[in-house]
């Protein structure tokens, strides 16, 4: 057994750390997040508060442990949702084509054209604004480009010969799709995620920061980064360790997400 | 021969792959003489491209030159300065590509392609050279001259590009000419234009031509002398006749035998209900279908009618656009027919019908690219196993064992189970299709120019193996091929289709000794025969050639 490539070790240390965290700071943080202390607030990163304390006074560090969990969770939801829904589409239209693929793909397109944040806003509004209905905006949101991306790679795909060899065989069109279709699909999608990962990170952020996302007080990053904007002159660690948080966890992502991809497909092994 | 005749002479070039030190050209010698017409035959990875291309200067970068020298006109090649080196590309020595698609720019004009070598090399005025290029484009057959100077590449087809190719490197009048498979993408009528024009064109100039080709019969029809290629290895070279007529080396014998030969007629049991009977089939390709426009449907088969008995190997054959693949998805079940019918075992192979699912079961289908047939992500003994699925009343064991017994009629049995497509090449890419086609002990098979993406002596080994599985199984085939060479080897029947139609057919001995159509002639006569001789040399002969040469004159 060879050691994996250095950039999956990277990116399997920092989701490891990632993980590490969050489990933790569900359960124990150095300070309760929410505890005020204006004494201590806007202070600066020392002994006693690691990454220093906001305009509350509360510890950074108790809130980025806090905030982990719920950032994470969101966003590993809604790329779930964005990417399923995205393929179920995507596959379906891209393969059975005719009036299905074109009613579909109008409606997508449809969707596409409008900014994907305010799409959410506006299911913000009709859902409302708690956790589980940023998944739900932020999914519905993102699905169009998925299933636009996927049905592109399932339109090349059905006319390769081997979908022509599995309807000789008398497979069924649903049996075709999942054993054929679906698994030639996933190169593109570990790529999609991935990058869908950080994006839905900063939705979320946005979200927050337009007062619609997660409500104050409980911490998310997103939000710790749109608190920080005010104070940026005077406590510049408020912004930046949250963004550290938000880059690191992209960077990690990413650099798992292509060694996930390499290691899926058949024709990387042994390279 | 005296060095002030020779044109070209090579001496030991070795190239090696620069970061693993592979030699993929080692010390080839050979030299041509002016106005020559040289052939390099040799499978893929013998080294004949990279050869060829190293005496333009044109070796990638991961090739790295480690010994020999390359002398053109009395100049070495190997140090010239980039400047002399371009001077002599396009001026004198000329290289038409093989793939006419990709070879002109698609987004230039014509006229503009062939005038840049011209305006780049020559001092003439634009008036001058418009002239040649018309004069050019004349003597290569493009009907409208002035028209095509204003026209894009993809107006021509791939025989009509390849004209132009021509024109543009023969414009120049170089001393030698290159040709990389010039004409392997070309159907074989229109291959034989092409070489035909291209051998007329280089004798009036006195070019010498250095054909490089893996069809041995293309450059026994054409070239003075003949290099044989292996694994970067000269293995032979000589007269053409002679190498063919007493080949000393064993890989060229191999390569001889391999070439497709015509065996003894079977006995045929003609008696039974046709496994496969089409009846007046039409097929048309419905034209694009927007929101609010529909174009007309065009026409691919204009009533077809068809029958194969049990045991016997039809062969279809045509150029590209006779319908020959289209003809085979219908009966496959692929396209839906517009109108006729289409019966296996005297059933109607309809979805509602009850017959269907028996038709299903026996009628499976290998296809022509090996690259693109196999599921990239499932194993191979996945992938063979795969038709099983769907067979009734069959235990896993069972399945087991047929997978066993499949892969090893493949000769594809030791571990092979558990690779996947990509670690194979495309000869044992093939063995699997086919076994994936077969696993099921289907009465009725349909192949899909099975052989067209292989090498000579692979195929030469596939042919063997499909005709072998034939005979123990005794199924029925439709046999789809452009190749006649092929067709001739394998086929108890043959179908000749052209534009959608069925021109002739007849028994295999009929149609290759006495076709009575225009076209089926016109195909026979682009392809040679083969006659082995007793000590393990042949003599190529063709077919109708005082007819074609009348007709060409």
């Amino acid at each position: 057994m060879k050691l994996p490539a250095p950039n999956a070790l990277l990116g399997g240390l920092l989701i490891g750390v990632l993980l590490l965290v969050a489990l933790t700071g569900a359960v124990w943080t150095p300070y309760d997040p929410l505890q005020l202390s204006f004494r201590a607030k806007l202070a600066a990163p020392s002994a006693m508060h690691w990454l220093g304390t906001d305009e509350f006074g509360r510890d950074v560090l108790s809130r980025l442990m806090a905030g982990a969990a719920t950032s994470v969770w969101i966003s590993l939801l809604t790329v779930t949702l964005a990417v399923t829904l995205g393929t179920v589409i995507g596959v379906f239209s891209g393969y059975l084509r005719g009036w299905f693929d074109r009613i579909v793909m109008a409606f997508n397109d449809a969707l596409l054209a409008f900014p994907g944040i305010l799409l959410a806003l506006g299911l913000l509004a009709v859902v409302g604004a708690n956790k589980y209905g940023i998944i739900v905006a932020l999914g519905i949101a993102y699905a169009p480009s998925v299933a636009r991306i996927v049905r592109g790679t399932v339109l090349s795909l059905r006319e390769r010969e081997y979908i022509a060899a599995s309807r000789v065989m008398g497979n069924s069109e649903g049996f075709t799709m999942a054993r054929h279709i679906l698994p030639n699909c996933i190169a593109p999608l570990t790529v999609l995620a991935t990058s869908m990962f950080g994006y839905v990170l900063l939705a979320e952020s946005a979200l927050s920061f337009l007062g619609l996302g997660v409500p104050p007080p409980a911490p998310t990053w997103g939000n710790m980064l749109a608190g920080s904007r005010p104070y940026i002159g005077q406590a510049v660690w408020l912004g930046i360790f949250p963004g550290l948080c938000i880059s690191l966890t992209l960077l990690g992502i990413n650099l798992l997400g292509d060694a996930v991809r390499d290691k899926l497909d058949p024709r990387m092994r042994g390279m | 021969m005296a060095s002030s005749e020779t044109l070209l002479r090579v001496d030991d070039l070795t190239l090696e792959i620069g970061s693993t030190g592979k030699r993929v050209v080692n010390g080839v010698t050979f030299s041509v003489s002016p106005g020559e017409i040289v052939g390099i035959v040799g499978e893929s990875g013998s080294g004949k491209t990279l050869a060829a291309r190293a005496l333009m200067g044109f070796v990638p970068p991961a090739v790295r030159r480690v010994a020999g020298s390359i002398r053109f006109e009395g100049q070495e090649v190997t140090t010239m300065e980039p400047k002399q080196l371009r001077a002599m590309r396009g001026s004198r020595v000329g290289m038409v590509f093989q793939e006419p698609m990709t070879s002109l720019n698609p987004s230039m004009l014509i006229g503009r392609q062939l005038d840049e070598g011209l305006a780049l090399h020559r001092k003439l005025s634009a008036s001058e050279r418009k002239e040649l290029i018309l004069d050019m484009l004349r003597r290569v057959g493009i009907r409208d001259p002035e028209g095509a100077l204003t026209s894009y590449p993809h107006q021509f087809s791939g025989g009509m590009r390849q004209r132009i190719m021509l024109a543009s490197v023969m414009l120049l009048k170089p001393a030698l000419l290159i040709a990389d498979e010039p004409t392997t993408a070309l159907d074989a009528v229109v291959q034989r234009d092409v070489l035909e024009l291209m051998v007329d064109l280089t004798k009036a100039n006195n070019t010498a031509v250095l054909m490089i080709s893996h069809d041995l019969g293309m450059i026994a029809r054409y070239s003075d002398r003949a290099i044989v290629m292996c694994q970067g290895d000269v293995v032979e070279q000589g007269r053409t006749e002679e190498l063919l007529a007493r080949p000393k080396h064993p890989y060229t014998r191999k390569l001889l035998a391999a070439m497709p030969h015509r065996g003894p007629a079977r006995a045929l049991p003609e008696a039974g209900t046709p496994i496969v009977s089409v009846r007046d089939l039409v097929i048309d390709y419905g034209g694009r279908q927007g929101f609010f426009r529909k174009e007309a449907p065009k026409r691919a088969l204009h009533g077809i009618s068809l029958d194969v008995a049990p045991g016997q190997v039809v062969a279809v054959v045509g150029g590209s656009g006779s319908g020959k693949t289209t003809l085979g998805h219908a009966i496959a079940g692929l396209i839906k027919p517009t109108s006729g019918e289409i019966r296996f075992q005297g059933k109607p192979i309809d979805k509602s019908e009850t017959a269907y699912w028996d038709y299903r079961l026996n009628c499976q289908m290998v296809f022509q690219d090996p690259y693109s047939s196999l599921d990239p992500r499932m194993t191979i003994g996945d992938l063979v196993a795969e038709p099983l699925r769907l067979v009734p009343g069959m235990t896993a064991a069972q399945k087991a064992a047929r997978l066993q017994e499949v892969l090893a009629e493949v000769g594809l049995a030791d571990g092979f189970a558990s690779r996947y497509p990509h670690e194979l090449s495309g000869g044992q890419r093939q063995r699997i299709a086919i076994a994936r086609a077969v696993v099921r002990r289907p009465k009725f098979v349909i192949a899909d120019e099975p052989v067209s993406a292989l090498d000579v002596t692979v195929r030469a080994q596939v042919l063997e193996l499909f005709a072998e599985l034939q005979r123990k199984h005794g199924f029925s085939c439709l046999f789809i091929s452009h190749d006649l060479g092929v067709v001739e080897q394998v086929a108890d029947r043959v179908v000749v289709m052209n534009e959608g139609r069925i021109v002739e057919e007849g028994t295999r001995d009929a149609i290759f000794d006495r076709p009575q159509h225009a076209y089926t002639r016109k195909l026979l006569s682009a392809v040679p025969g083969l006659e082995t001789a007793p000590d393990g040399g042949v003599r190529l002969f063709w077919r109708l050639v005082d007819e074609t040469e009348a007709a060409l004159a």
